[in-house]
């Protein structure tokens, strides 16, 4: 039990660390390698914890997090990339330091939260939640500090991965950890693959602060 | 009567034999390095032919030195010489064992940076103004990070005496634990920081735009700069030590032991510092030297992870009750 | 489980993907009003059935009415859309190929929403609503200008991070309700879950009732979490905006509902009744006041549907039968007439080319039909008798000043500002000299005067059954 518990822990710590360092890295190719790490290192605690709960089904959902968010997924965007011509690009993360400080504010936060709202469920299922919520968090975070369209997108497929963690860790979650991997892969894909070509048709840039014209309030 | 000449004797092994091996560990480096490209480098005993060589040369001072440069070199290598020879080598049950608190690590380090620093600005000139400063920026983000790995070993462990978080450390199963991990990461960039390793500083360049170590002492001559040289390569020996006594502490002679104890603790401990010089060495070619005001970002990270080690370990003790 | 709740999630999803494939923008809009007509057949059908509970579906008092009012207001929207898209086209504002794509996302968008509506699973909800969710993004940009790519953008943004917080209150509540039911299945019923509602983890289940709000509070529109809502729902297509307006924000309500029921039926969880209410007042207010400054006509019916989802929102933070059963009629009433509102825009829009209430003057003497048309949709929404939501408001505002007489001056405050500045905007564009361009109506205006309709009788009479639904749900409602 206790070696289950230290191997998940590590993964999902890991996992955490992928987090932060997607929100300093400005390097547009970096920050999709980060990425594609921490979707192996999350198809890896998917299938440990496969493996621990005897739920084989769960195997499958390490696969697709595997294939799809650590292979599929980065390569698309990588030649996405290119194809946009931005893959030169350096973006320049204001305030990373700050940010950083904000974003272990959240993990402390996210972890306090948890662990005194579930005191009666296992401790396996705790911890992982409470890491979870905070890679959910950090993603958030990494979505609202970012100005660059494709590293938004990014930013909001690293909160899913703190969400298939956190439901892996909910011990007897039925299908909807399929559902949900498959389901936020294919429209992520859909949806993005959509958007930057016509972000960048219509404004020449994918950089988002440019869409700021149209406010909703000054219409 | 007899177990005090014991105990005595113990700690002045250690201590002697932190003293002994620093320059040749400093050296060992040195070759890694070069045979890595491709030259010969320098022989192992060279450390110590440096050594005798700047003690018998006339040291060279500034008319405006005052005391404080005269003395400066002797306390820095005072201070870093009970720093060396407090942390665990070869036994964690040693005489002076009360005294060897992280902590207290923490500051006699500190003391002999801040020794160096107005040493270095007291003769005026602009160089050791530079390096001086560059020190202060590294040492303001590498202690806190520095500390925090401190709390985390200490949350673990209970304690903040280092032979007793040895004890505690080789009483652990051998287990993966993330935070521990995380940790020694910080650690590293740490020790990396202050023993004025790339990437953070160069230890072989003299040019005005990458030295932070070097520039401070560029004054010092003789003696004064035999002392000196021999002060950072102990501190080298202290960090690898530290790094080994935390993370690597199998082998140690636990408290109450015997000689022949001693003596595996010994080549153990030997293998250990060994092994970390050669990595050291490895890394360093591997590495370039990063731009002064990116050495934030690196003590940043350092500074993360520990806080993140702390977070984690937190987590584990909570959920487990 | 009966044939035909399979039927109306399983018809939309179908006629989705043979839509894919239907060459020819009018044989699209045919087949789509077709299946939609189809799916609301299915949906009639509920009405007179039982009320069953399945492996993963539900139909009971609380979602009957909604799944209904769903596929009716899909039927109207889609004939409405069947006679609006072609101006579109010739206008060049959409291409022929796009429309094939917007008929089937448009199917698909109504499965996902009653998948939602019918869901018996928490995670199927969640599932069904996110689907929804993504496809109406999509949707939104479809016209491709600037200010579309920009709403469709942040609407993504915003509506992801909602879903996504959704989720992690969904799993919250998985784990509140493993507590007392065990791993598994089980833990994600609603009927279940309802039933053993006191067992429920209360710690859990007040995190996870947390995290639901803010989530699916996301899509409901509630301030300050509205950000999305005025630029989606005015610069899509107009019949997307009539059934985001009148549908999504409701499944999304209807979501919070379901587990605002499980705390109530808890009696050691949170009372959400006070964060309910201030969400909603400072929708309600907020909104009215946006209303004075908006010069698109579509921006100010969006602000109008944030009013109205925070009015509904505060009806449930009151609690009590009375003001939950106001607030059940409100969200059927407001769907209705609100919707029918869109369809009177986008005829409008059309009609002169414009969305800008300043461009657009004159109405009753060039298009006296949808002048009608247009102002009684707005006396409607405004809420004035005999329609129905004047009767919800009225309920809501009574029961509030029974039982906090200087809390209800805050609604009416919002209600009156509302009032003055739709019928102020309506002034302008009904009366007056008209100007050019004005183009006729090409449109049909059935849909229009369908839920025109309805809202009136609605105002006049409502049937026993659907009194009995909404009482029994609102009981449950706390």
């Amino acid at each position: 039990m206790n070696q289950a518990y230290d191997i998940s822990h590590f993964l999902a710590g890991m996992m955490l660390v992928a987090s932060f360092a997607l929100i300093y890295q400005e390097r547009l190719l970096a920050v999709l390698r980060t990425f594609a790490l921490q979707a192996v290192v999350l198809a890896l605690a998917v299938a440990w914890q496969a493996w621990v709960q005897d739920r084989p089904h769960l195997f499958v959902t390490a696969v697709l997090a595997l294939g799809l968010k650590g292979v599929v997924i980065p390569i698309a965007l990588h030649r996405m990339i290119f194809r946009l011509g931005i893959h030169r690009d350096v973006e320049q993360v204001v305030g990373a330091g700050l940010t950083m400080l904000i974003g272990l504010g959240l993990t402390a936060l996210s972890l306090l939260l948890i662990l005194k709202a579930t005191a009666a469920a296992p401790s396996l299922a705790r911890e992982g939640l409470a890491i979870a919520l905070a890679i959910v968090l950090l993603g958030l975070l990494m979505m609202i500090t970012r100005r660059n369209a494709v590293t938004q997108i990014i930013g909001f497929m690293s909160m899913e991965n703190g969400l298939i963690l956190g439901s892996t860790g909910a011990r007897g979650m039925p299908f909807v950890v399929e559902i949900s991997v498959a389901f936020s892969v294919l429209i992520a894909l859909f949806v993005f693959a959509v958007f930057v070509f016509r972000i960048r048709e219509r404004f020449d840039s994918v950089d988002v602060s440019e869409l700021d014209r149209v406010r909703g309030d000054r219409q | 009567m007899r177990d005090l000449l014991i105990a005595l004797g113990g700690q002045a092994a250690q201590m002697l034999l932190v003293l002994a091996i620093a320059p040749a560990i400093a050296v060992l480096t040195k070759i890694v390095k070069a045979r890595l490209m491709r030259r010969r480098g320098p022989p192992l005993l060279q450390g110590y032919r440096d050594f005798l060589k700047l003690v018998r040369k006339d040291a060279f001072l500034a008319e405006n030195a005052s005391w404080l440069f005269r003395a400066a070199p002797y306390l820095i290598f005072a201070l870093t010489w009970v720093a060396a020879a407090l942390i665990p080598t070869f036994a964690s049950g040693l005489m002076f064992n009360w005294a060897a608190d992280v902590i207290a690590l923490v500051a006699i380090f500190g003391a002999a940076r801040a020794l160096l620093a107005l040493a270095a600005m007291d003769v005026g000139t602009s160089f050791g103004g530079i390096g001086s400063s560059r020190e202060m920026m590294i040492a303001t983000l590498a202690e806190p990070a520095m500390m925090l790995v401190v709390l985390t070993m200490a949350l673990a462990a209970g304690t903040t005496r280092l032979p007793e978080i040895a004890d505690f450390l080789i009483g652990q199963p051998l287990t993966v634990r993330v935070s521990l991990a995380l940790a020694l990461i910080a650690l590293v960039i740490v020790a990396l920081a202050e023993n004025a390793r790339i990437p953070v500083d160069n230890p072989a360049t003299h040019l005005e735009l990458t030295m932070v170590h070097e520039a401070m002492v560029l004054e010092y001559s003789g003696r004064h700069l035999a002392m000196i040289e021999a002060a950072s390569q102990l501190k080298l020996v202290a960090y690898l030590s530290l790094i080994a006594c935390l993370f690597l502490p199998f082998g140690m002679a636990p408290v109450e032991a015997g000689l022949a104890a001693w003596l595996i603790g010994a080549v153990a401990y030997l293998g250990k510092v060994a092994f970390g010089a050669v990595l050291l060495g490895v890394w360093e070619v591997s590495i370039a030297k990063m731009r002064v005001f990116r050495i934030n970002e690196f003590l940043g990270i350092a500074f993360i992870f520990a806080f993140l080690a702390i977070l984690l370990s937190f987590l584990t003790q909570e959920v487990f009750g | 489980m009966s044939f035909w709740v399979y039927a109306v999630i399983v018809l939309p999803f179908a006629s989705a993907a043979i839509l894919v494939v239907l060459p020819g923008y009018r044989l699209g809009a045919l087949f789509n009003v077709a299946a939609s007509f189809a799916t609301l057949l299915a949906g009639l059908n509920l009405l007179r059935l039982e009320h069953a509970v399945g492996d993963y579906l539900i139909v009971d008092d609380v979602n009957i009415v909604f799944i209904v009012l769903n596929t009716l207001v899909g039927f109207t929207a889609a004939w409405f859309s069947a006679s609006y898209i072609g101006h579109e086209i010739e206008t060049g504002r959409i291409t022929p190929l796009s429309v094939r794509f917007y008929h089937a996302m448009y199917q698909a968008m109504m499965g996902a929403m009653h998948l939602a509506l019918l869901a018996d699973n928490i995670g199927l909800l969640w599932v069904g609503l996110e689907l929804a969710t993504l496809i109406t993004v999509v949707m939104v940009g479809l016209y491709r200008t600037p200010e579309a790519i920009e709403a469709a953008w942040k609407y993504f943004i915003l509506g992801s991070v909602g879903i996504s917080l959704a989720f992690f209150g969904t799993i919250l509540a998985y784990l509140a309700g493993q507590a007392a039911l065990g791993e598994g299945l089980p833990a994600m019923s609603w009927h279940l879950l309802h039933a053993n509602a006191d067992r429920l983890d209360v710690a859990l289940l007040n995190l996870a009732f947390v995290f639901l709000l803010i989530g699916y509070g996301t899509k409901v529109g509630l301030a300050p979490l509205h950000a999305w809502l005025p630029d989606a729902h005015s610069e899509g297509p107009t019949p997307i905006s009539a059934v985001l307006s009148g549908l999504l924000l409701n499944v999304a309500l209807y979501a919070l509902l379901r587990f605002k029921m499980l705390i109530a039926a808890n009696p050691l969880a949170m009372r959400p009744g006070p964060i309910l209410i201030v969400m909603g007042l400072v929708s309600l207010i907020f909104a009215a006041l946006m209303l004075y400054q908006r010069r698109d006509i579509k921006r100010l019916f969006a602000y109008s549907s944030i009013e109205h989802m925070g009015l509904i929102t505060f009806a449930f933070g009151m609690g009590g039968p009375l003001a939950n059963f106001a607030g059940l009629l409100h969200m059927t009433m407001h769907s209705l007439t609100k919707s029918g509102i869109f369809f009177a825009v986008g005829h409008v829009a059309q009609a002169k080319g414009t969305q800008r209430i300043a461009d657009i003057r004159g109405l009753s003497v060039t298009h006296p039909g949808l002048a009608i048309g247009l102002g009684l949709g707005v006396l409607a929404i405004a809420g004035l008798p005999p329609f129905g939501v004047f009767m919800s408001e009225f309920l809501i505002l009574t029961t509030t000043f029974a039982r906090a007489p200087w809390l209800a001056l805050l609604p009416a405050l919002g209600l009156l500002l509302a009032f003055g500045a739709l019928l102020l905007r309506l002034q302008g564009m009904l009366f007056g000299a008209p100007n050019m361009p004005a183009h006729p109506v090409k449109a049909s205006s059935f849909p229009l005067i369908a839920h025109l309709a309805l809202v009136l009788i609605a105002g006049l009479y409502l049937p026993d059954a659907l009194i009995a639904w909404f009482q029994r749900a609102a009981e449950l409602l706390g």
